[in-house]
């Protein structure tokens, strides 16, 4: 039971990158419950844009990193909406598997056993 | 086409509030991370990085609920049953801070209330339902995954009310709670029963392929089955 999980791990950010890069173009367009729940009380028109009524998602602020390379789940300069999601969706599950990983090498406990 | 915003955006909940909610988040992480460590050995610290990974591919892959309304995995049940509470904490904190940071996804200035829902209360209420489920279903694939199902469908909707509560204390626009409490919860027991499909799919593979990579099956036993298993 002391096998090494490495086939392990490869397999299972290999199963991440596809889902995070090609299985995310079939994802639901829809507003999430969080944000549904706070568009509710207000009209919202077929652009998503609120045109009455009063909701928790007027007070909406844009966001700091709208800029980002990034943001919105799309790799900014990439015109194809499938490239755009999906590379943007690998770069992040390698970007967060690389944090993730590392910051947890970084706090593991080091054992020194003899033998 | 995948929703863009999955997680409170900045302005929802007023600045001295959230404010409140970052110090309270990086002080429990702080904790985690201490308790964590004796956990993260050289064998969890890389299946942790992938279980953010993992989460954070999940996370994008949203799912009709209701028309006009889809949810996604928080993580929190997976991460507990698969590398433990502390660790499986920090996964979620992981995952939430690259998409604030680099997606644009959940506000910064709301980055406190987020961790606190989705990997402080959501991964709190995983932990305690997992670790009572274990001490009656049997510790196989089929009993971890039902486990796996009941703790995500619970520990979603107290994820939601994380929110509510939040908002009672700082919300913007002036509405009623009840309200606001009663939709959040109905449309995450929706959410939840997919994130349990999700979560308990994932753990009875692992369980079947790697059941040594399952923290739940590793630590959450009996004293009983240790010293029974010690004997033998």
């Amino acid at each position: 039971m002391n096998r090494k999980p490495g086939w392990f791990l490869a397999g299972g950010l290999l199963v991440a990158l596809l889902l995070a890069g090609v299985v995310s173009n079939f994802a639901s367009g829809s507003p999430d419950g969080l944000d549904a729940t706070a568009r509710d009380g207000c009209a919202v028109d077929d652009a998503g844009e609120i045109t009455g009524g009063t909701c928790m998602a007027q007070k909406e602020q844009a966001h700091q990193m709208a800029d980002s390379p990034l943001a919105d789940y799309g790799v900014k300069g990439i015109d194809n909406p499938y490239l755009s999601t999906g590379l943007s969706g690998v770069l992040g599950v390698l970007i967060t598997f690389g944090i993730g990983a590392g910051g947890f090498w970084l706090v593991r406990r080091r054992e020194h056993r003899a033998a | 086409m995948d929703a863009q915003a999955m997680h409170i955006a900045n302005g929802i909940v007023n600045g001295p509030v959230s404010a409140v909610f970052v110090i309270f988040a990086v002080a429990v992480l702080t904790v985690c991370v201490w308790k964590a460590r004796a956990d993260l050995d050289d064998r969890l610290a890389p299946m942790a990085g992938l279980v953010a990974a993992f989460i954070f591919a999940v996370q994008m892959l949203n799912f009709q609920v209701l028309p006009g309304v889809s949810g996604h995995l928080l993580g929190g049940t997976l991460a507990v049953i698969l590398v433990g509470p502390w660790v499986g904490a920090l996964c979620v904190s992981t995952v939430l801070i690259v998409q604030g940071r680099l997606l644009a996804d959940g506000g910064l200035t709301a980055i406190g209330l987020n961790i606190t829902n989705m990997a402080i209360l959501g991964t709190a209420a995983g932990y305690l339902l997992v670790a009572g489920l274990l001490r009656v279903l049997p510790k196989t694939p089929a009993g971890i995954g039902a486990t796996a199902f009941i703790a995500s469908v619970i520990s979603v909707v107290v994820a939601s009310q994380g929110f509510v509560l939040e908002y009672a204390l700082g919300g913007t626009t002036d509405l009623s709670l009840p309200a606001i409490s009663g939709t959040m919860a109905g449309v995450h027991v929706l959410i939840g029963i997919g994130e349990g499909l999700i979560a308990a799919s994932t753990v009875v593979t692992v369980a079947k392929v790697r059941p040594d990579l399952v923290y739940a099956l590793r630590r959450f036993r009996k004293p009983v089955t240790i010293e029974a298993e010690a004997v033998a």
